[in-house]
């Protein structure tokens, strides 16, 4: 089943600013990267499939439904974690995820067990017996992420999740996110502005840009083709690629590097790349496996945040 | 990335992730369930110990001033204040209360954006906004009630026409409650609309004692100067008098003489109560979450 389904998707605030225009899109089950820059319309189309916000124009179904008319439906199968900050301060991380797990529908003894086990997933152990206020942020953020998963949704919705942490928090962030959409089974859609970032948790992506599709792909077809290596040297790149292409290997030039297949066997092409080199006598600034295949699918995005790595 | 398949991971504090297949609760129990928390949220339970300190104290004071009536009452030869009497002293007191619990249960929620993860759940805005008004006012209600309890059991135990003089205190308790109630539904519905105007708590409680104490005076005034239907009708400029005009013409209790126009004060009370109530829907109806 499709996730999320919009069809020619319009929203405008107050009939001035247009978040999102004419965007169709189908979204696929799995963890899905939704990538575009601040502004883009992605907080948008978050609240459009949670009915928090009606459509302009167009159409959007969640989950196979409309998430306006059947409002109580959708968000009893669907968890949210918001951009923002929504956590009250002077509760107690326990109390307060059963609190919204009961909101969501639990039964009150399910809540409190669901609780403590979805705090202990997303990596809060005795903490969670310690009032919110005095958390740090990566705590908070998983909170946040606790209260989004605490009554077993399909699917989640998390908004910026790696918004304000620092690189080990971030990096412990997307591996949560990540044993979610696999190990939990659980259906992800994750917005972020790098894709970078994100790009090595997902199994597919959905780029917008000022509210339109700018490209959907699923990563998949992508991880086949990753196998090229990244060479570069000081000088003379023409000469080490007519070198290495007389040796057999497939050779492409990407502005002052060179990209070569690795082919069948890796260490033989390694070999004859160290061979060519040191035969022009050149000196290797790098060598190393191209990581820059996906940001090459979103070219037309602005390149500080498309090749973001 | 850990690695999956094949149970090659590196997280060994996992148990797996158990699935819920169990039932899910409709909206009715949703609101059932913030109610609750927001009644414990009023008094402070579950919060901080600074949260409970002045709620909380109310309450204790209000039960020891009852305390202290039923000591008074028994040992003078008429009852000084009754239990709708009790309503009508103790309304200041309880429109203290609601200004600074109604900035609890609301305001808290919109400075949080706390407001956004409700309703992401299983509940519409107008079940948020009345579940919330529901709670104040229960709340309030406890305040006011729960003095006039104490009251009752000490008037009962020292009561010397045996069982009727219990029946005769439990007929006065009844209608104290209804006062009670009537007292906490109408300075819920006002207090609440100004509350969910603002995230900041400072400024909820301030309008709320302001709409109180500024419009004491002037009714004060008139009440003071005015002569026959304009006196009568003063109070029912600021809340405090419209609610003892309103158990003056229900229960002939309390302090205020209102003349033959008490059922416009029942009509104000049930004005107030519509007009809060309305605009806290309104208002829910437009926040952004």
């Amino acid at each position: 089943m499709v996730l999320i389904e919009t069809e020619s998707l319009e929203k405008r605030y107050d009939n001035q600013v247009t978040a999102l225009a004419d965007l169709t899109v189908a979204i696929e089950p799995g963890i899905v990267g939704l990538v575009g820059v601040n502004g883009a319309g992605k907080s948008t189309l978050i609240k459009l499939a949670l009915g928090l916000l009606a459509p302009t124009n167009g159409r959007i179904r969640v989950l196979g439904l409309d998430p306006i008319a059947d409002a109580q439906a959708v968000r009893a199968r669907v968890g949210y974690m918001p951009e923002h900050d929504c956590l009250p301060p002077d509760q107690i991380a326990a109390e307060f995820v059963t609190h919204l797990a009961r909101v969501s529908g639990l039964p009150a003894a399910t809540a409190r067990e669901r609780a403590s086990e979805t705090l202990r997933h997303v990596g809060l152990y005795e903490e969670r017996y310690r009032r919110i206020g005095g958390y740090s942020t990566g705590m908070k953020q998983r909170v946040k992420l606790a209260q989004a998963l605490v009554h077993d949704p399909e699917l989640l919705l998390l908004d910026e999740p790696t918004n304000g942490l620092d690189p080990e928090g971030r990096r412990a962030m997307l591996d949560l996110v990540h044993r979610i959409g696999t190990e939990f089974g659980i259906s992800v859609v994750v917005c972020s502005h790098l894709l970078g970032e994100i790009e090595r948790i997902c199994t597919s992506l959905v780029a917008i840009d000022a509210g339109r599709l700018l490209r959907s792909a699923t990563l998949s077809a992508m991880t086949q083709h990753s196998d090229l290596l990244m060479v570069e040297t000081d000088e003379d790149p023409a000469g080490l690629a007519e070198l290495l292409g007389r040796a057999g290997l497939e050779v492409r030039e990407n502005k002052r590097a060179l990209l070569v297949r690795m082919g069948e066997d890796p260490d033989a092409t390694y070999d004859l790349i160290r061979d060519a080199i040191a035969d022009l006598d050149l000196s290797l600034h790098r060598l190393e496996r191209h990581r820059h295949q996906v940001a090459d699918l979103f070219r037309d995005l602005p390149t500080s945040e498309a090749s973001h790595a | 990335m850990p690695e999956n398949g094949n149970g090659a991971t590196g997280v060994i504090h996992d148990i797996g992730y158990q699935r819920y297949e169990g039932v899910r609760l409709g909206r009715g129990y949703s609101a059932r369930s913030l109610f609750t928390q927001s009644v414990r949220g009023a008094y402070g339970l579950g919060r901080s110990a600074w949260a409970k300190v002045l709620p909380i104290g109310l309450l204790a004071a209000a039960s020891v001033a009852a305390l202290i009536l039923v000591v008074v009452n028994t040992q003078l030869p008429v009852e000084v204040i009754d239990y709708v009497g009790m309503a009508s002293t103790f309304t200041y007191a309880a429109t203290v209360f609601v200004a600074v619990v109604a900035p609890e249960l609301v305001s808290v929620d919109l400075r949080t954006n706390l407001l956004s993860l409700y309703l992401s759940r299983p509940m519409t805005r107008t079940d948020y906004a009345l579940t919330k008004l529901a709670a104040l006012a229960t709340a309030t209600f406890v305040m006011l009630g729960g003095p006039m309890l104490i009251l009752f059991v000490g008037m009962a135990f020292s009561t010397d026409n045996g069982i009727a003089g219990v029946f005769s205190e439990f007929g006065g308790l009844l209608q104290g409650l209804l006062a009670a109630a009537i007292h906490a539904a109408v300075l819920a519905s006002l207090a609440l609309p100004f509350a969910s105007l603002t995230g900041r708590r400072v400024f909820a409680t301030g309008m709320i004692i302001g709409v109180t104490l500024l419009t004491a005076p002037i009714s004060g005034v008139l009440q003071a100067l005015g002569e026959g239907a304009g006196r009568q009708l003063a109070g029912l400029i600021d809340p405090v008098s419209l609610l003892n005009g309103v158990d003056r013409w229900l229960f002939d209790g309390g302090i205020f003489d209102v003349g033959p126009y008490g059922p416009v004060y029942g009509l104000g009370a049930l004005v107030i109560i519509a007009v809060g109530t309305s605009c806290t829907l309104w208002r829910y109806r437009k926040v952004k979450s």
